[in-house]
């Protein structure tokens, strides 16, 4: 079977494919990587997204070959228990995580607004957290854990 | 119990297992599938009704990489039920693992295991089967008619227990109760109303779907992890449903990525567990989001006629509630639903007249199930906007309606006695009530005040503010028991293990901090385990409001025991009486001040010094009463006469829980509940095809809220506390999702005069109704 290689959480690696139309889901949990959820196989729910060349992508629906020689990153390349990442950070706190399975989608959606834009406003976390789904909620507490990491980061970009 | 002042118990204590569950450790039931698992594919029915008469596997079992292939000609045909319930259920045991009859498009037909996804995934379509098709029941009307095709015509069908039980007539259940006189209640009233209300199904769509892992142990035994929210009730009907004991099977309970009613069922281990039976290797089983749909679980759709007798003065006189429900091709949930929509809905307004009849019928239709709020979700609808209709038609405010009828403590009302679980209901009086509280809170945060009447609205975006009142209850009295055993450890850490069953609520946390409180330490002084029917005590599962209440009151008296232990203990190495001594800070000191010990230096004391025992207790708790929580919900939105649709702008709650046990978790169980709430009345709607076949089974063409549909949403937790409860909590979780239904299209007649009936509120009916009924554009 065919090999890529892509950079997964800023390390090269390889990886042999299992089909020639594999997911990049699959392939990740192949791996090992599980902390990317399978949520509806249709690109409609956002548990799988990872950040693929700095975009959010549905990993259920992306085809593996196409990361060759991308740059991607996974919730596990999100911060460490003793060390987590602001995003985690505030999701926690807040009590944003009921269930949790949409939350590792969450966290590289909002990862990949804030690389963009640190500050973001209240429509654009809202574009941007668009396409992540999430039924215990109410997003209430996530919206408030984004808004809050959006202040921290206004005031320390001061 | 007597109050006392709280260290842990009211506080927002972190989520224990938030940060994992934020890092995306394995902990769902797919994480931890094994490589050489099988996988399961089913053939479903294309057909909503229709025998199989004949059905050739050969040449799928044959196929390389097929490990094995079931259906009804080589499996048990033991009639079950897939409803988790107390045992035995009040439900029809109607369902076989395989039969010879499909009942709905989506019903099973024959499962197949195989080495890889795609290998079972081409055996099933290489499954050969001829039907003889049979005329299909597709609505209310004509499940009902006479001479109706029966759906459970099978002979071996029977109910457990003496309820109301007529297949030949469609009829899965009935249930119904008179109270007072209620033809005189109308002829006493000032104004009478009869209108008819429906609702239509709905998914729970939790983001991970059903999923299911069996494999066997050393032992020969089955061990199922499974995404469930009652594995104790999974235990015993697959045992029953594969004639096996019960003591054969394990089932674990990981983490659960949400459930919301929809896993309170036994719908796919006892495939997986009798494949794994059969080829004595792993086997995975995951729904697509598609069979989410067509044969998961779904909320009821159900049909309301409703009558009412109101005096000018604004007494309700009469109330009468003819009740339909559609409980698809299985009955699984059918009785329990209906009884709530009385039980958990009337006793909110004082009426001595009542008359209420429920039948839930058999279709060739997906499955109702349990669905979070439970029967009151419809019956609210249909309740709230009649109590709109008649504040109005009595020329009174709808606050002010509500506020001289709402039922307040020590009062109890009839069906609370008349409406069970397949049997009377247990007679209760109110006990903890912030339900006026809440009415006010609401009003002033909304800005009720600035409220006008429909008539001095025009132009195309209108607004309007609409409120309702709820209830729900707290665990299923006299029939729901929860059990936890707390064991200590010498570092002054203690083992909980609870049968409750956390599906991402934040149970175990909320035992944490009832065991916390209890034993005088803290939160994180706990190591919770749930739920594991080899390693914790029995609990009913997830269900019912249940957990908080009922589990909870469990895990306290557990605790209490334990701290009886510990005290005795401390009295032995203090060599004082101990009625003297008080456990404090996680020590235990006398009530001088002058000695102290330490859990760590009990712990060690007990376990390696001196008389050793472990330190550890085992308690259960069965409830005798379910006392409601209570909420008024306010709602503003604006709509688009253009266009019918439906914003809301503001949605306002106020709920009293009793204590919050942990406020951040109870709030996120109304937030999450109330948005659920809003998509199931503006968007969430299952499309059929004219032969029954559900026809937008994805999470793309049936719409759910994200974020950015979010509105501003305003959670005020109003205390009170409810003395049968642990440290005064009652139940959170369901109550919330009942209101945007009723109090949306009190919203709308509010901004345009027009009044919906029927739900979900789509723009296509909304601006169908105000063409209708003539809104003045």
């Amino acid at each position: 079977m065919k090999k890529i290689s892509f950079t997964l959480n800023g390390e090269e690696k390889e990886f042999v494919l299992d089909s020639a139309d594999e997911k990049l889901l699959n392939l990740l949990r192949r791996y090992g990587y599980k902390g990317t959820k399978w949520g509806c196989g249709e690109g409609a729910c956002g548990t799988c997204t990872v950040i693929l060349n700095g975009k959010t992508v549905y990993s259920c629906i992306t085809y593996a070959f196409l990361a060759e020689g991308s740059e991607i990153w996974t919730i596990e390349g999100m911060g460490t228990r003793k060390n987590p990442h602001p995003i985690q950070k505030a999701l926690v706190k807040e009590g944003a995580v009921q269930c949790g399975y949409c939350i590792p989608g969450m966290v590289l959606s909002a990862k990949a607004m804030f690389d963009k834009i640190p500050s973001p406003n209240d429509l654009e976390i809202r574009e941007y957290m668009d396409g992540n789904l999430c039924r215990c909620t109410g997003y209430e507490k996530i919206y408030t854990a984004l808004k809050k990491v959006a202040e921290s980061n206004a005031e320390g970009g001061k | 119990m007597e109050k006392k002042k709280m260290n842990v118990v009211n506080t927002s204590v972190e989520k224990i297992d938030s940060l994992y569950l934020s890092q995306g450790k394995s902990c769902y039931v797919e994480d931890f599938m094994p490589d050489n698992a099988l996988h399961v594919k089913m053939l479903w029915s294309p057909h909503a009704h229709a025998r199989i008469k004949s059905i050739d596997i050969s040449e799928a079992e044959n196929m390389d990489g097929v490990r094995g292939v079931l259906y009804y000609g080589n499996v048990p045909r033991i009639p079950h039920c897939t409803a988790g319930q107390g045992y035995p259920e009040p439900s029809p045991y109607d369902t076989y693992m395989f039969d010879t009859k499909v009942r709905y498009v989506g019903d099973r037909v024959a499962a197949v295991a195989a080495e890889t996804e795609e290998i079972a995934e081409k055996a099933v379509k290489k499954i050969k089967v001829e039907y003889e098709l049979l005329e299909p029941v597709l609505s209310f009307d004509d499940a009902l008619k006479e001479n109706a095709p029966v759906i459970h015509d099978e002979e071996e069908s029977f109910v457990p227990i003496p309820i109301p039980y007529e297949p030949e007539k469609n009829i899965a259940a009935r249930v119904g109760m008179e109270a007072g006189d209620f033809k005189q209640g109308l002829k006493d009233a000032d104004f009478t109303f009869d209108e008819m209300f429906e609702t239509g199904y709905a998914q729970h769509t939790p983001m991970e779907p059903y999923v299911t892992l069996a494999q066997i142990d050393n032992f020969g035994r089955i061990v199922i992890t499974t995404s469930t929210q009652v594995p104790f009730h999974c235990r015993r009907i697959v045992a029953n449903t594969l004639d096996i004991p019960v003591g054969r099977i394990r089932v674990i309970k990981p983490r659960i990525g949400g459930g919301f009613g929809c896993k309170q069922e036994m719908l796919i281990e006892d495939v997986a567990a009798m494949f794994s039976l059969r080829t004595d290797m792993p086997v995975f089983f995951r729904f697509t989001r598609e069979e989410m749909f067509k044969t998961g679980r779904t909320r009821h759709p159900i049909r309301f006629r409703m009558q009412y007798g109101v005096k000018k003065n604004g007494e309700i006189t009469a109330l009468g509630m003819d009740a339909v429900n559609n409980t698809g091709a299985y009955g699984g949930h059918g009785l329990t639903v209906m009884s709530c929509c009385g039980s958990k809905v009337f006793p909110l307004y004082h009426v001595n007249n009542i008359h209420f009849d429920a039948k839930a019928i058999y279709t060739n239709l997906p499955v109702g199930g349990a669905y979070r709020g439970f029967g009151a979700t419809q019956a609210f609808f249909a309740v709230e906007s009649m109590m709109d209709v008649m504040a109005e038609a009595i020329g009174m405010d709808p606050v002010e309606f509500r506020k001289i009828n709402h039922i307040r403590s020590g009062e109890s009302h009839p069906a609370f006695a008349a409406l069970g679980e397949g049997k009377d209901g247990t007679p209760m009086s109110i006990g903890s009530n912030a339900l006026a509280e809440c009415i006010e809170i609401g009003a002033k945060e909304i800005g009720w005040h600035r409220r006008t009447g429909h008539k001095e609205k025009s132009g195309r975006y209108r607004r309007g503010i609409g409120m309702c009142c709820l209830m729900q209850g707290s665990s299923v009295p006299e029939i729901d028991m929860g059990a936890a055993s707390i064991k200590m450890n010498e570092d002054g850490s203690f083992n909980v293990h609870v049968g409750a069953t956390d599906l991402g609520t934040g149970s175990d946390t909320v035992m944490a901090q009832i065991a916390a409180e209890e034993l005088e330490t803290t939160a994180d002084k706990m190591i919770v385990y749930s739920s594991d029917t080899d390693m914790t005590p029995f609990d009913v599962g997830a269900y019912a409001s249940s957990t908080t209440y009922l589990s909870g009151e469990a895990c306290r008296k557990t605790a209490a025991k334990v701290k009886q232990q510990i005290l005795n203990t401390a009295a032995e190495m203090l060599n004082s009486d101990i009625n003297e001594l008080e456990a404090i800070g996680a020590s235990v000191v006398t009530k001088d001040g002058k000695e102290k010990v330490t859990y760590s230096e009990i712990s060690h004391y007990s376990l390696y010094e001196n008389n050793q025992y472990q330190i550890a207790a085992v308690e259960s708790h069965i409830t005798h009463k379910s006392p409601p929580p209570f909420a008024a919900h306010y709602i503003e939105i604006e709509v688009d006469t253009y266009t019918g649709e439906i914003k809301v702008l503001k949605y306002v709650s106020a709920v009293d829980c009793g204590t919050a046990i942990n406020p951040a978790l109870a709030e996120g169980q109304v937030e999450g509940a109330v948005l659920n709430g809003i998509s199931y009345a503006l968007t969430e709607e299952y499309r059929f095809s004219e032969k029954g076949k559900m026809t937008n089974p994805s999470l793309k063409t049936y719409n759910i809220f994200s974020l950015r549909d979010k509105p501003e949403m305003k959670t005020i937790l109003v205390p009170s506390y409810e003395d049968t409860g642990p440290f005064g909590a009652k139940s959170v979780s369901e109550i919330c999702i009942n209101g945007a239904m009723p109090g949306i299209a009190n919203a709308l007649y509010n901004a345009t005069g027009v009044r919906v009936y029927k739900a979900p509120f789509t723009k296509e009916r909304v601006w169908k109704a105000l063409q209708e009924k003539k809104c003045d554009f």
